[in-house]
């Protein structure tokens, strides 16, 4: 058996959705069974949610008062407690994997595969460098447990209908009491979530101000889409930091992708390369946004968005 | 307020090199090629300057691991204003863990209260070596930092997560990880690169600190990614809604 352990990421009331993704790479590791840990401070409807996850054999509810925030320095010594029997811990490439996962690796004295974006083998995967201009294939020591963050834009969601057993389990570990969680700032919104929504529309830079940023609203709500924007409209100040999309901020991979005002940096386009359909409206004809859109409209986006929302409205 | 800051600058591939994939998949070409201080680690070194001038630390040190060639970037940091370098020198390829590993055997002999280090670096893109270094240090971790506010043993930092805006509160020492928005490093002015060649710089070599070397992950094909197709240009908004309708996507 490939036993495969999925640590999921939840905010303490749903089940975040790169839970699902991360189940449909484990489910490309041959024999693999798969469980996925849910620590909580409640996590009963957690659990159940995970169960329905299909592909997934087993949910481990692991509740502990400690564990009503993610903090890394908690969980890791956590997941070490249950890991033995495991050939591969998993965790997504967001932030909170990103976070968890090395500290995991580190105690268990293993490397750690970052963002497999394809699966080759039960220790073979591929990954991205260099912002995504490079592909390199790693193969990991065969004789250790493989721990990993998946690239979440590089899966599907795995589909809801499964009915995976519950156990709860009371872990043994030692708890260090040195990090505690203080509060999360969450820009609250009625819009869909960027990192899973079927359409993006983005902002760059060229919208000026947090005040102009509002037709981006407009035409995104008139779209039923999700907000993003590029680092320089985040470093601005437009925007907050949860909606810079790039290599350094949300990787995402929409049905449709509407990049207003954005230049198409590198580091930008690294975090959309995997959308189904680009568009760019931009005033600059020789932006390499146009060089990977596959739909562009040269012009000036204070004319072009509002006019694009209208028609929008209207059909 | 913490005495002495360790830091890490690792040298990389500058930001602004379109990195290429060698024809026959063995590698990305770096040959010839600009090699800079990892960005987020450049932010890393000018906030350990910043708490240091706002009279919270005394001393910083600037850490590399790598070939002698890394003693360009030391001396770039040094000339930005760390106090102090320390180059760990090995002409082999060394993996995350070997890393977080060799710094902790640093860390044991300088104490730093604080290791500043950058979230990721641009390279391999694997923002690893914080999280193993706390792991294996047994301090707490404080990730994608956009600020650190310090109060006395303590010190909270606010972090940049999908979700927005996340505050911790670490005890002293810890390892932190720098992101964007953390602060603007500063330029170098060309009488701090003099002053900065008198700085010291301490060469160690890899075999004497008796650092076990881990399992590596190996490494076996290089390839450039699926490049996206240029598409369309049209003309106005009408243009756009039929491309789009046409697509099936309004």
């Amino acid at each position: 058996m490939t036993g495969i352990l999925l640590i999921a990421e939840h905010d303490g009331s749903r089940i975040n959705p790169s839970t699902a993704k991360c189940v449909s790479c484990a489910g490309e590791i041959p024999g693999a069974e798969i469980h996925i840990v849910v620590f909580a401070e409640d996590g009963a409807a957690l659990a159940q949610e995970a169960a329905r996850i299909t592909g997934v054999a087993k949910v481990i509810q692991v509740d502990n008062t400690a564990n009503a925030h993610p903090v890394a320095a908690i969980l890791a010594p956590q997941v070490v407690a249950i890991a033995d029997g495991y050939s591969h811990i998993f965790g997504p490439s967001t932030t909170f994997g990103k976070d968890l996962m090395p500290r995991i690796a580190a105690l268990l004295g293993v490397n750690q595969v970052s963002d497999i974006m394809s699966v080759l083998g039960s220790h073979n995967f591929t990954r991205p460098i260099y912002a995504g201009n490079a592909i390199v294939t790693v193969e990991t020591p065969a004789d250790l447990p493989v721990v990993a963050t998946i690239r979440t834009a590089s899966y599907a969601t795995a589909l809801s209908g499964g009915e995976a057993t519950i156990e709860a389990l009371a872990v043994d570990a030692d708890l260090p009491e040195h990090t505690r969680f203080l509060e999360l700032r969450s820009g609250k919104s009625d819009r869909p979530d960027l990192q899973t929504a079927t359409r993006v529309v983005s902002g760059g830079r060229a919208l000026g101000s947090s005040e102009n940023f509002e037709i981006i609203y407009k035409l995104a709500d008139a779209l039923g889409a999700a907000v993003g924007a590029s680092r320089a409209a985040v470093d601005a100040g437009y925007v907050a930091n949860d909606m810079q999309v790039g290599q350094t901020g949300k990787i995402i991979a929409p049905e449709l992708y509407i990049a207003i005002g954005i230049s198409g940096a590198i580091q930008h386009l690294t975090g959309i390369k995997d959308a189904g359909t680009i568009v760019a409206i931009n005033k600059d004809g020789d932006a390499p946004i146009f060089e990977v859109a596959d739909i562009g409209l040269v012009g000036d986006l204070f004319n072009i968005v509002p006019e694009f929302e209208a028609a929008i409205c209207k059909s | 307020m913490v005495e002495k800051i360790l830091v890490g600058l690792k040298r990389v591939v500058d930001y602004n090199v379109r990195v290429r994939v060698r024809s026959d998949g063995s590698g990305v070409e770096t040959d010839g090629v600009k090699m800079s201080i990892n960005p987020f680690d450049e932010i890393a070194l000018e906030e350990a300057l910043r708490i240091r001038d706002a009279g919270n630390a005394s001393e910083i040190i600037a850490i590399s691991i790598g070939s002698s060639d890394a003693q360009q970037q030391l001396r770039t940091g040094l000339a930005m204003g760390a106090d102090r370098a320390i180059l760990v020198e090995t002409t082999d390829a060394t993996d995350p863990l070997t890393i977080a590993r060799i710094l902790l055997q640093i860390i044991k002999k300088e104490e730093p209260d604080l290791v500043l280090l950058g979230k990721q670096a641009i390279d391999d893109d694997n923002s690893q070596i914080g999280q193993m270094l706390a792991a294996l240090w047994g301090r707490p971790q404080a990730t994608f930092a956009s600020e650190i506010v310090f109060d006395g043993d303590k010190a909270k930092v606010t972090r940049e997560v999908d979700a927005g805006l996340e505050s911790i509160e670490v005890d002293l020492p810890a390892v932190v990880t720098t992101d964007l928005r953390l602060n603007e490093p500063r330029y170098v002015k060309l009488p701090d690169i003099m002053k900065a060649k008198k700085k010291p710089l301490q060469q160690i070599p890899l075999a004497d600190l008796g650092v076990e070397a881990s399992a590596a992950i190996r490494e076996t094909a290089f390839a450039a990614p699926d490049e996206r197709q240029k598409g369309i240009l049209v003309e106005d908004v009408q243009g756009l809604v039929t491309a789009l309708q046409d697509k099936g996507l309004l």
